[in-house]
């Protein structure tokens, strides 16, 4: 075995570890499943305990959309078919606003929703 | 300008406006010697052309056709007018699109001044990368300079993330590298620059960069749409002013739980739209007088 192909079979085995990893630690968290299409998020009232690490699982249906909770500086783009994961584990409680930031058609202002962390 | 209050005219459509300074000091900015000297230009903004919603604006075919009489009605014209986006409104079809875009420009080809420019809203062109916009009125970014005043026209809305982009923030730094410091700039965008209210969308994702490629100059002034309402907001000593709406208008941000527009009030009809005049005055050279005493009592 040379040397690069060494190198590149560690990589590949690091990225499975760190996968591996990451799937328990996802495995270990409450997953919120949000599914985004013209012109929702469902569910769009979320609620969530302060200091619980959760995991937002986004399923987009027809067109590019965007998740972004500004308050917290998290956001990702949700591409229509494929299934995004945003780990979130709120430092603070209230009632926080969450958009759509992929303009996505006439009535992309009304994609909104709310989280709301209890203390 | 001698004919500053005479002309100093206030939307007759709504019995509302907006007058905007935009001061510079003499003998600053003189860009390839052109003569400083006062004017105005008007700004339109977020007309919304093709919009149906009887209980947001019931003259929704009307409105923009009395904004153009408005225009017409001022009693010393403008240097020029600039539309600030969301020209249109949104729809899937791209025919739809292109018929509502030559629709709208049939309509302001009915202004008097001919010296009309234009930049895009999301409304406009998020949804095809600004193609059918870019077929109907040309670039989306470009730059002139008018009577000592160097003008910036940026597209922060063909990209459906709502962002500039590496290639327009270089083509800005590269425009901006021709100003010296104290040149007088006003820059024109749909959206905010700065994070007005990003929990509305009302942002640029990556308005910071332009404004800090904007920063180290002294004289800059933004003047923006989209969130259909007056705004005034300072980024240091940059000024950012958003203009009212010619179809309906929005809430104060984060005033409301949710984003509603505002609806219409039929006991004063086009109450919160409007366009505004922008007087581009030159400052005479301003002395701050301290009288001194030989001997301190």
């Amino acid at each position: 075995m040379t040397q690069q192909r060494r190198r590149l079979l560690a990589a590949a085995l690091a990225a499975a570890a760190g996968a591996a990893f990451c799937a328990r630690a996802f495995a270990q968290e409450r997953v919120i499943r949000v599914t985004a299409r013209k012109f929702e998020f469902l569910p769009n009232d979320i609620e969530l305990r302060k200091g619980e690490a959760v995991v937002l699982e986004f399923t987009g249906t027809d067109v590019l959309m965007g998740f972004s909770l500004p308050d917290f500086k998290l956001r990702t783009d949700i591409v229509p078919g494929e299934v995004t994961r945003l780990r979130f584990a709120p430092d603070r409680a209230g009632s926080f606003d969450f958009v759509c930031d992929n303009f996505c058609g006439e009535f992309h202002e009304d994609m909104a929703g709310k989280i709301r962390v209890t203390a | 300008m001698t004919q500053t209050i005479d002309r100093r005219e206030f939307l007759k459509l709504a019995g509302l406006g907006g007058a905007v300074f935009v001061s510079g000091l003499t003998g600053c900015a003189a860009m390839g010697g052109a003569k400083e000297e006062d004017f105005y230009f008007v700004q339109l903004s977020d007309t919304h052309w093709g919009f149906q919603g009887p209980a947001l604006n019931p003259d929704a075919g009307g409105t923009l056709h009395k904004a153009v009489a408005a225009v017409n009605a001022l009693s010393v014209e403008p240097d020029f007018i600039m539309f600030t986006g969301d020209l249109t409104h949104t729809t899937d079809d791209p025919a739809e699109r292109r018929r509502r875009l030559a629709e709208f420009r049939s309509i302001v080809s009915g202004l008097k001044n001919k010296n009309v420019r234009f930049i895009p809203g999301e409304h406009d062109a998020a949804l095809d990368n600004g193609q059918a916009w870019k077929e109907a009125f040309g670039a989306s970014t470009y730059s002139f300079d008018h009577k000592g005043v160097h003008f910036i026209a940026l597209d922060n809305v063909s990209d459906r993330a709502a962002q500039l982009g590496a290639e327009q923030l270089a083509w800005l730094k590269s425009d901006l590298a021709s100003q010296s410091t104290d040149a007088r700039i006003v820059v024109f965008t749909h959206r905010p620059l700065f994070d007005l209210y990003p929990q509305w969308d009302w942002a640029t994702r990556d308005g910071a960069q332009a404004i800090e490629l904007l920063t180290p100059y002294r004289n800059v002034t933004v003047f923006y749409g989209h969130i259909h309402q007056e705004n005034h907001h300072m980024t240091g000593h940059i000024a950012h002013h958003s203009a009212k709406s010619l179809i309906f208008a929005l809430p104060a941000p984060g005033s409301l739980p949710k984003r509603v527009p505002v609806a219409w009030d039929a006991a004063q009809p086009y109450k919160g739209l409007g366009f505004r005049e922008v007087d581009a005055e030159v400052q005479k050279a301003a002395y701050e007088l301290t009288e001194l005493p030989v001997v301190k009592a």
